[in-house]
């Protein structure tokens, strides 16, 4: 029996559909949570079971609708069965069952707890379409659906002002990237007569219909859609903001799933980019510049949720370098795993908010004595996500340094320099985090009396704490598929060269790193070194501008109020004045004629008669000039 | 028979238009100018009465002639009418004064 891929992404609609009919309100809306999590239970049992069916490395498409034909374009609805989608479908189904459990605690006695249910539904379906499309443009639909769930869920808590402009900000800025990955979509549409990736992959391409050009040019509009989403630089700025939403939406929509869909659109279309090497090198580059980046201004931030939101931004670098040097496997690997951790720190994060009600570090300390659940799981996120063994991030982010190292692209020992510069911050900044919040004494009364969220909470920081332990071993062996990762995902990618020597040198030296890092976090936290203020004293300047996120949001303030408004300002000025005061011109002009001809009606009718009389005259004049015969030509009586 | 050439009738018509038109355009009266409307209508009943002449050698326009006097007997009485009218809204028949109409 094969399994209806396309019942995955409906569950969670149908739940929607309920919840947002029936379950706004509060007697009935305590039912909203219920109805969403059986509906991503069958999903995800429905997704599982799918994985066991897919054959490494191949991909067929389930159920396809023709929607409409213009022309000799179809536009279908349809799922594409393949390891990527199979195994997107699982991470994202497991995740946000998970974290719909989370909310339950988290969001218990919200005002809007049956709307946030409702729009955490419509965030899955889409994000599950999203994955299962089998054609550019169903994608793109999910794509623009899952970022209204976003700007939806940002804004949740509408009436804080901050909150209502984050959703604004994240809304317009990936408006940026989206506008050129709709132009890169119709550019293959346009060119290749067909939206959908398999015959794209099997049939357009290898045709060479394409020629190098468009597929560069496709490549770099449809990453830029990319950039966008998953808040690569210079389109990162939304994210941070982001983080006012409740907390599970920043972990399911901010860390795990949504910001992952570039990571998953650049491996969707895997075939054009690998077809465009140019293209290639501005991802890789792109995800270098942004890990690094990210990461140091992680070293600068006070807020909880803002340094994971910069980490993840990071971490989304991470994944993109590893795809633009061809790592596709490690790229993917590292989105399985992060998504495990990251969700998993988010829900730490918002255990331990629950419980101090901050976000500042400054403001906690010693909570591992309060809340040992949350700080063990959240030491277990941390080490996966600085990499140590063994240890989920350890596997992939070796398997990221690996493909960079062994790259055959340009300048790949930079790339490589830069990737373990991002390892050594990423372990500090963490570490920097965990010691903050856990490891000392409290800093504050409230911090002193906190308490261990409730275990509707704590249940999913459990589950998600054991995957980020274990997650590692998918890459040896991919339980669903009874393969590992690399064969289910690419099973015909030559094996990456190097001797053992090299691979082993290389998983030490990233060990090492890492190392290095906790045991700066470490040393600091020792001396007490940590706080923004110490930092500041032992990297004067670098830390100041890493606090102020290295001054790309100020310039993007410069540039907005200063040259963006002021070039407004002439434009509004230029049509107040020029545009309407030629309107207005017409207007006077023909006013004033009236009032200069109306001189002309005196009134008496014997001036008309003498204007008459003269014109006659004239006319006469006029045509004797030209010739007219006049005088009377004699007619001979009858 | 035909002693008097056609031009001295078109001429008599053109001195009585002309004296017409200039009564119309001097006269500060309004009896005044409409005598002078009557006068150049006049003259215009000598030009058909000439040109018919002229052309078919029939006296058959008197008849066109004889209504067109009728009907300006009529005009005339109306015109009257109108200046005694004007007289009474605006206490003058100066055609100077009367000027509603100045834009």
């Amino acid at each position: 029996m094969t399994v209806p891929v396309w019942l995955i992404p409906l569950l969670p609609l149908a739940a929607f559909a309920v919840i947002g009919l029936l379950c706004l309100r509060p007697p009935r809306e305590k039912a909203a949570p219920y109805l969403l999590i059986l509906a991503l239970a069958a999903s995800l049992g429905l997704s599982l079971f799918a994985l066991r069916q897919i054959p490494p490395g191949s991909g067929h498409e389930g159920l396809v609708y023709r929607w409409m034909v213009v022309g000799d374009l179809q536009f279908e609805l349809g799922v594409l069965i393949d390891p990527l989608s199979g195994l997107m479908l699982a991470v994202v189904c497991l995740v946000s069952l998970l974290i719909q459990i989370y909310s339950i605690g988290y969001m218990k006695g919200e005002v809007g707890y049956g709307r946030y249910f409702a729009y955490m539904s419509l965030f899955t379906c889409s994000m599950l379409g999203l994955v299962a499309a089998n054609n550019l443009l169903l994608t793109y639909f999910f794509w623009e659906l899952v970022g209204l769930c976003s700007y939806l869920l940002i804004g949740f808590w509408y009436r804080r002002p901050a909150a209502a402009s984050a959703a604004k900000k994240a809304f317009v800025v990936t408006r940026f990237g989206d506008v050129g990955l709709l132009i890169g979509i119709l550019l293959v549409a346009q060119r290749a007569g067909t939206f959908n990736y398999l015959q794209l992959q099997w049939e357009v391409l290898p045709a060479g219909v394409l020629g190098a050009g468009v597929t560069t040019a496709a490549a770099l509009l449809i990453f830029s859609g990319a950039v966008g989403k998953s808040a690569q630089f210079p389109l990162h700025v939304w994210l941070p903001d982001a983080m006012e939403g409740p907390t599970p939406v920043s972990a399911l929509i901010h860390a795990a799933t949504m910001v992952a869909a570039g990571v998953f659109l650049v491996a969707r279309t895997y075939f054009l980019f690998a077809a465009a090497p140019a293209a290639l090198l501005v991802v890789a580059i792109i995800g270098a510049l942004t890990a690094l980046m990210a990461a140091a201004i992680a070293i600068g931030q006070d807020d909880i949720k803002r340094i994971l939101a910069y980490s993840t931004i990071s971490q989304l670098g991470y994944m993109m370098l590893a795809l633009g040097v061809g790592g596709y496997v490690a790229g993917l690997f590292h989105l399985t795993t992060h998504a495990f951790f990251k969700a998993l720190l988010f829900l730490c994060a918002g255990s331990v908010i629950h419980a101090v009600h901050t976000n500042n570090i400054a403001q906690m300390g010693g909570l591992h004595s309060r809340m040992r659940l949350t700080s063990i799981t959240c030491l277990a996120g941390a080490l996966a996500l600085a990499g140590i063994f063994p240890f989920a991030g350890f596997w992939s982010k070796d398997e990221i340094l690996a493909a960079v190292f062994h790259s055959t692209l340009p300048g790949h020992y930079v790339l490589y320099g830069v990737a373990l510069a991002v390892v050594f911050l990423t372990a500090f900044y963490m570490f920097r985090l965990w010691f903050l919040t856990f490891a000392g004494s409290p800093r504050t009364d409230v911090a002193k009396h906190a308490h261990e969220s409730p275990a509707v909470m704590t249940g999913p920081l459990l589950i998600l704490g054991l995957l980020a332990v274990v997650g590692g071993a998918l890459l040896l062996r991919f339980p669903p598929a009874a393969v590992g990762l690399s064969t289910f995902l690419a099973p015909n990618a030559a094996a990456e060269g190097g001797s053992s020597a090299v691979k082993y040198g290389l998983i030490a030296a990233s060990l090492l790193v890492a190392l290095a890092g906790i045991g700066v976090a470490w040393r600091g936290h020792r001396r007490q070194a940590l706080h923004a203020e110490s930092l500041a004293r032992s990297l004067p300047g670098l830390y100041e501008s890493f606090r102020r996120r290295l001054y790309i949001d100020d310039a993007y303030e410069f540039f907005v109020l200063r040259i963006l408004l002021v070039g407004s300002r002439l434009a509004a000025w230029f049509d107040r004045h020029v545009v309407n005061g030629m309107v207005d011109g017409v207007a006077w002009l023909t006013g004033r004629m009236g009032v200069g001809l109306r001189r002309v009606q005196t009134g008496q009718a014997q001036f008309y008669v003498i204007v008459i009389l003269f014109a006659v005259l004239a006319a006469l004049i006029v045509m004797a000039a030209a010739g007219y015969p006049f005088g009377l030509r004699m007619v001979a009586r009858p | 028979m035909n002693a008097i050439p056609l031009t001295w009738y078109l001429m008599l018509a053109a001195l009585l238009f002309v004296i017409g038109l200039f009564g119309v355009l001097t006269r500060r009266h309004a009896i005044g100018a409409l005598l002078g409307v009557e006068l150049m209508l006049n003259a215009v009943n000598i030009n058909l009465l000439a040109f018919w002449r002229h052309l078919h050698g029939t006296a058959s326009a008197q008849v066109f002639v004889l209504i067109i006097i009728t009907v300006a007997a009529a005009e005339a009485a109306v015109g009257l009418a109108l200046i005694l009218n004007v007289y009474r809204v605006f206490h003058t028949v100066d055609v100077d004064e009367i000027n509603l109409m100045k834009g």
